[in-house]
């Protein structure tokens, strides 16, 4: 895959948006913050980083992505299309009966996936032991594990935390999606993680903290970490959870449920949710005109 | 009377029967598989001498990778090093794994279907001091309801060598328990083991007597006492709990009419339920089950707590007495 420039990525990441958007209306049900939180992220990996072969999956050679907070899986799978992993006309499948796209990622029925996923705090478990596999085989390819800021409750993670650090695996890029809010609210209100930053240097980690929305610093950070070599490396990115929806925005109340669905107070009415937000991501929050108008 | 085909002990009835924990004999397996392919790695919780998997670390030392109290880690991490072609062989008190990281086992294992061998040695009463905390009576119920996952429960420790280098093979997410205790060697070398079938020891009409672990000995024991008063019972070697032995099980109640289940676990959810599942849907007969009766261990000596929990020859006599009652009522 040739390399994008910034502005083709960010064209690729509304589209993606517009995706998701229309995955969870057709869904009826689904997580809205995080996939759209996430987009620029999945595309600069999909479109600039992973060394990955999409009419290929099975690539022995392949670098490995790990999403360990698998609820945020439509922007996986609408980024996964867009790469050419599967049809775009699929992603309307999202969490029917029968569907590869399972409300959570599962392996087996979808070629792509590494790992199946969704119960928070083990996600980052499997890509360490990918990663020290990996270096057992003096393999070249590296492996990338994205976690959600929620899942640092977990005592999972901290379990990895030492133990990839134990091991030095500095084949391993894992990028965390701090985007401040979980199910219950914002995540200082529910467990205090800060200061992250410090806690993960402390554990004897390389950190690295980057605007999630800012494909030069999200690829030079994934860049950066491949020459840490004493190390494992976390990036910490600052994202908008629902990012490109001004009503979605930095609201945990978008976290676990998708547009259509339900009135809440101060929120635009359940039938006007979707067009509202798919307006909005095409104009780039009314700074331009779209082309459906 | 014995079946020849099984080449038990011949020592079987004598007091001096050679008494070896099970563990010893995953510890000689995992060295002999590992051996064989060089894609077996060894990850440890802590335990690595007393999970006997000391044995592999020495001679494997770069392929061993000691995890710390961290047991959710352990088969997490082991399910990313499957992902990539290792074959992980996971060990822990089966209390812990796969009693604490259940979870992780379910999604990141069976339905993520990897061939990770969850390896929990101390399961059973007969851990013995250490008491309830340590002692696993429920690790057969758990992972037997798992899709994908196989279980087995070896009689001795000569069955726990070959079901390890078994399920090196299988390709798929399998358990294996283990004891802590010195328990009798029931089988020798040249007894027959194959996952999923399960071995009948004696000739027997008139009640089946299905038994896992080290009380498939203690099963033995009792028709032996049994055949001096003239019932035949059709003692089976039940190693493989999942999958079950449909075909063995179900001839046995065909030709006896009656079953008693022996297992060193809760009666819930383990061997027993297992078999009644069958049993009552397929050829419904009598069924007692001799187990632990919905109690947590204690401290003592392995041999005490079996006389106490009932897991023992007189225990199994009744339940077979009561058993051809029910057939003749």
């Amino acid at each position: 895959m040739s390399a994008l420039d910034v502005h083709q990525l960010e064209e690729i990441a509304v589209k993606i948006r517009e995706d998701i958007i229309q995955m969870l209306v057709t869904a009826g049900s689904g997580h809205s913050a995080g996939p759209l939180g996430m987009a620029d992220v999945f595309v600069a990996l999909y479109f600039n980083i992973l060394n990955i072969d999409p009419k290929n999956p099975t690539d022995p050679n392949r670098d490995r992505l790990v999403l360990s907070n698998g609820h945020i899986c439509p922007v996986l799978y609408a980024t996964m299309a867009h790469a050419g992993f599967f049809p775009k006309e699929e992603l309307k499948t999202l969490r029917k009966l029968g569907s590869r796209l399972q409300g959570h990622p599962h392996r087996e029925t979808l070629p792509g996936l590494e790992t199946t996923s969704g119960p928070l705090g083990s996600g980052l478990s499997q890509a360490g032991g990918m990663a020290l596999a990996g270096k057992m085989n003096q393999a070249k390819w590296r492996v990338y594990c994205l976690m959600s800021d929620g899942e640092q409750d977990a005592g999972n993670t901290w379990e990895a935390v030492m133990w990839i650090a134990k091991f030095k695996l500095h084949n391993l890029t894992v990028l965390i999606d701090r985007n401040n809010i979980q199910i219950d609210g914002f995540t200082e209100d529910v467990m205090p993680l800060e200061p992250l930053k410090e806690k993960y240097e402390a554990f004897g980690w390389h950190v690295l903290e980057v605007d999630g929305h800012n494909f030069e610093q999200i690829i030079d950070a994934f860049n950066q970490a491949k020459a840490i070599f004493e190390k494992p490396t976390v990036i910490i990115a600052h994202t908008i959870p629902g990012k490109g929806v001004d009503f979605m925005e930095n609201d945990f109340k978008w976290h676990g449920v998708p547009p259509g669905v339900s009135n809440m107070p101060g929120e635009p009415p359940k039938e006007e949710q979707a067009k509202i937000a798919l307006k909005e991501l095409r104009t780039l929050q009314g700074k331009i005109r779209s082309e459906h108008e | 009377m014995l079946d020849k085909s099984a080449h038990l002990n011949p020592k079987l009835y004598e007091p001096n029967i050679e008494q070896v924990p099970s563990r010893d004999g995953f510890g000689e397996g995992l060295v002999l598989a590992a051996e064989e392919n060089d894609q077996i790695v060894g990850l440890c919780a802590d335990l690595t001498e007393s999970t006997r998997m000391q044995a592999f670390k020495d001679k494997f030392p770069d392929r061993f990778v000691e995890m710390g109290v961290a047991e959710q880690n352990l088969v997490t991490v082991a399910s990313g090093m499957a992902s990539v072609g290792k074959i992980p062989f996971v060990t822990s008190y089966a209390m812990f794994s796969p009693g604490r990281n259940w979870e992780q086992i379910r999604t990141t294992i069976c339905y993520n279907n990897q061939p990770v061998k969850i390896i929990g040695s101390h399961a059973g009463i007969s851990v013995g001091p250490d008491g309830a905390t340590h002692q696993a009576l429920e690790d057969i119920a758990i992972t037997r309801v798992l899709p994908n996952m196989v279980v087995i429960v070896p009689s001795d420790t000569i069955e726990a060598k070959k079901a390890t280098v078994s399920i090196a093979k299988n390709g798929k997410p399998s358990y294996l328990r283990l004891s802590r205790a010195e328990v009798p060697v029931v089988t020798t070398p040249e007894s027959p083991f194959e996952v999923g079938v399960a071995n009948v020891l004696t000739e027997g009409q008139d009640v089946a007597i299905v038994a896992c672990g080290q009380m498939v000995y203690v099963s033995l024991l009792a028709a032996r006492e049994l055949e001096e008063h003239g019932i035949k019972a059709r003692v089976i070697n039940c190693h493989t709990i999942k999958p079950l032995d449909k075909k063995t099980i179900l001839q046995a109640v065909e030709d006896c009419g009656a079953i008693v289940t022996v297992e060193e676990h809760q009666i819930a959810g383990g061997l027993g339920s297992a078999v009644a599942e069958v049993v009552s849907q397929e050829f419904p007969v009598p069924i007692q089950m001799v187990g632990i009766s919905d109690h947590f261990g204690e401290s003592g000596e392995p041999q005490e707590l079996l006389e106490k929990f009932g897991l023992n020859k007189e225990a199994i006599i009744r339940a077979v007495t009561k058993a051809i009652r029910l057939k003749r009522v």
